[in-house]
């Protein structure tokens, strides 16, 4: 199981948080976006093995969003950041990425 | 190369010779520099399909590329059950396949895949279990597929150590149950395929990890691989939970993402469960191994991960539900816990389909329940790549579904429970 650095709450393990998954998708503008874009935005995923942006939700705490940068790989998590906060700089290789 | 066959009379030679004159059921060649197709991934569903490429189609210019060993990732990972209740009718003719094939698999591969038709059965522990069971019944029916409502009464007389009191947090209403579905020897599934593919020439490489897919001119022309380049007309993924990762070789992203899902298995008892028992509700499904041990399978972790291994609260969580549906387990010992990366689909059905690049096909997106279909999986995306056109029973689960909207919800009969 994962130790999650709440931004608000402090470490806490991770069954008291809901993951939501990849981070950072934009949502086109329904009104102008083709099928393939839409499709795009609700179900690809990157899914990358190794360093990998994404949500998660402290569900049974404060109830906020933040964002995780975690490595697929080994679990370890690089940095712990806000919900509205661009991803910050991590090497790729010291995720393990391929 | 002709092989022995394996018989009642091979088995008593080989007794006779004190079992030292068995031969290798399969080769391991070096790689050609070229084949007529490439399989990456060296599972159940890869060499089903290298085998049907042979046998259907009469390819056998073929080479099947796996990172570790035969058979070392969900396919020897999984809790081996096998059935076919699915609701929509694209997936129930594809799962129906399957079983079909099953059914007459030991004698087609000369390999026993110890299939046993023990029945499998879904608990029902409120209104909307009940409703949801009835309804598939009802498609299943329509479909030809054998499927029956049951009492929680005769569920207890089919499996008695299950408790059906009304008193605990989770009670059994009742259930379905189809009779031909049940277990086979997973293992032996993968070996089986394996023996028989070698035996059409077909060369099986392992320890050769595909590391590029090479394409020219939007057409693939071979793969880089740890072994050296191999060229290749066609290449067939049939990937598992590294889809996502061979996918972006060719550019392509997919919709999957990559969980850890765990199995276990108690110590071993004396025979005390000769069905499959499942429960989408409580997440546990249960069956007995000839060896005596519970076979008991988890929920996926909420997170990706690529680790094959997964957190204890998912095992707490299921044992729990076990404990309090099977109360003779209480004072067993768990022996074994696992975890495989399964690639989960948002509409928990799969992906067998061609791909913009041309011959480049994709088959991925079983999630938790590959392991069923591995026959038929292997029998139409045998179809695809040789036909370069999918075959009827696959034409829904085309990757193209993601931007048309035909998604193939089976996320009730899917679940987690597989």
């Amino acid at each position: 199981m994962l130790l999650i650095e709440c931004p608000h709450c402090g470490p806490r393990e991770q069954t008291e948080f809901t993951c939501g998954g990849e981070g950072h998708i934009v949502r086109p503008d329904p009104d102008t976006a083709t099928d393939a874009e839409w499709g795009h935005y609700l179900f690809m995923r990157k899914n990358p093995k190794g360093l990998h942006f994404e949500r998660w939700f402290h569900a049974h705490g404060c109830r906020q969003w933040f964002h995780a940068a975690r490595s697929t790989v080994t679990h370890e998590i690089f940095a712990i950041y806000g919900i509205d906060e661009p991803p910050p700089a991590i090497d790729p290789s010291k995720a393990g990425s391929q | 190369m002709a092989k022995m066959k394996y018989s009642i009379f091979s088995l008593l030679r080989q007794a006779r010779d004190y079992h030292r004159g068995w031969p290798k059921a399969w080769r391991s060649p070096d790689p050609k520099p070229s084949y007529d197709v490439i399989i990456i991934g060296g599972g159940g569903h890869g060499l089903a399909t290298a085998y049907y490429l042979a046998k259907e189609h009469g390819i056998t210019n073929v080479a099947v590329l796996e990172k570790g060993w035969l058979g070392g990732g969900n396919t020897g990972r999984n809790t081996t059950i096998v059935r076919s209740n699915y609701l929509w009718d694209e997936s129930a003719h594809l799962y129906e396949h399957s079983l079909k094939l099953f059914e007459g698999l030991s004698q087609d591969l000369n390999y026993n895949i110890m299939f046993s038709q023990r029945g499998v059965i879904n608990l029902a522990h409120n209104e909307h279990d009940l409703k949801e069971l009835t309804r598939r019944g009802h498609a299943c029916r329509l479909n030809g597929i054998d499927y029956e409502m049951i009492s929680a009464e005769q569920i207890k007389q089919i499996a008695p150590i299950i408790n059906i009191s009304k008193n605990i947090r989770y009670p059994v209403l009742g259930g379905s149950i189809q009779r031909r579905a049940g277990n086979a020897r997973h293992d032996a599934v993968a070996w089986g395929y394996a023996r028989r593919a070698d035996e059409y020439g077909i060369d099986i490489i392992q320890n050769c990890e595909v590391t590029g897919i090479d394409i020219e001119n939007g057409r693939v022309t071979g793969v880089q691989t740890t072994r050296g380049p191999i060229k290749a007309r066609k290449v067939g993924a049939v990937p598992a939970g590294h889809a996502s990762v061979v996918g972006r070789m060719a550019g392509l992203t997919l919709p999957v993402e990559s969980h850890p899902l765990q199995a276990m298995v108690s110590e071993p008892i004396k025979p005390v469960l000769d069905t499959v028992i499942m429960s989408n509700t409580v997440h546990v499904y249960i069956s007995q191994s000839d060896k005596g041990e519970l076979v008991l399978g988890a929920g996926i972790d909420p997170y990706l991960s690529y680790a094959q291994r997964g957190s204890l609260d998912v095992i707490e969580h299921q044992l729990e539900a076990l404990c309090d549906l099977y109360p003779i387990v209480k004072r067993l010992r768990i022996m074994r816990t696992w975890g495989g990366i399964v690639d989960t689909c948002p509409d928990a059905s799969p992906i067998i389909s061609k791909t913009p690049i041309e011959g480049l096909y994709m088959n991925c997106g079983w999630g938790t329940g590959g392991f069923k279909a591995t026959p038929g999986s292997g029998w139409v995306f045998a179809h695809t790549i040789a036909q370069d056109r999918p075959h009827r029973l696959n034409e829904a689960f085309d990757l193209k579904r993601f931007e048309s909207g035909f998604l193939i919800d089976e996320h009730g009969a899917a679940a987690v429970a597989h």
